[in-house]
């Protein structure tokens, strides 16, 4: 599973794109409890959002490899 | 692709009239333009310049919905929508919107809309330079 990485999650991270390879992590929840684990700096960050395929997902959506899913930090556009 | 929309998000200077061309139509009697410009100060510190970074497809797909939504929110004719990406200096313009509506009250609105909508849900973020270091606005935790 791939993730890509903007703004400050990028720098927690230090990379752009996050590779995983866990089979655990089956819905956006899961991923959540994983950055967070693997990640501390994120329970820092309450309004972190994932994006699949392109969308803002639910906790509750599921994922998998085939998907295209980012870490949305808080948006500071315009 | 709707021809009604002209999104893009461009890592060079933005032109106010490549904007107002798109929007300008012979059935509209108002156009809006709003014009986001880097400041050189936040938060009682001196801003020296700004870098933007966006998850570009996704924030085109985000700016598309907003802009669609004005179509049938306040009958929009047409709509630009211009972001920087990348280094952007002080006085620089940032952002650009651009909406024509038959007449001005619903061009005033869809152009507030449009400008807030992007600051709370499109996939841009500013990262402020300061004179002691630099920080991605809205992610101090």
């Amino acid at each position: 599973m791939r993730i890509k990485c903007f703004g400050i999650a990028k720098e927690i991270i230090n990379q752009n794109t996050l590779s995983i390879e866990d089979d655990t992590i089956l819905s956006v929840q899961d991923l959540r409890r994983y950055l967070e684990n693997q990640y501390p700096r994120f329970s820092q960050y309450k309004s972190f959002m994932i994006a699949v395929n392109q969308t803002f997902a639910l906790d509750t959506d599921q994922i998998s490899s085939d998907d295209e899913i980012a870490i949305i930090p808080p948006v500071s556009g315009g | 692709m709707n021809q009604d929309f002209d999104i893009k998000i461009i890592d060079k200077a933005l032109s106010i009239d490549n904007a107002y061309d798109f929007v300008l139509d012979s059935t509209c009697g108002g156009i809006t333009l709003f014009v986001g410009t880097v400041r050189n100060h936040n938060k009682g510190e001196t801003v020296t310049h700004l870098d933007f970074e966006s998850y570009r497809p996704m924030a085109i797909k985000e700016l598309t919905k907003i802009a669609a939504s004005c179509q049938t929110q306040f009958e929009t004719k047409k709509i630009a929508i211009y972001h920087r990406e990348g280094l952007v200096s002080i006085k620089e313009k940032a952002v650009i919107i651009a909406v024509s509506t038959i007449h001005r009250k619903q061009a005033f609105l869809a152009c507030e809309f449009i400008i807030d909508q992007l600051k709370l849900n499109v996939p841009i973020w500013k990262k402020e330079y300061l004179m002691d270091g630099s920080h991605w606005v809205n992610a101090r935790p």
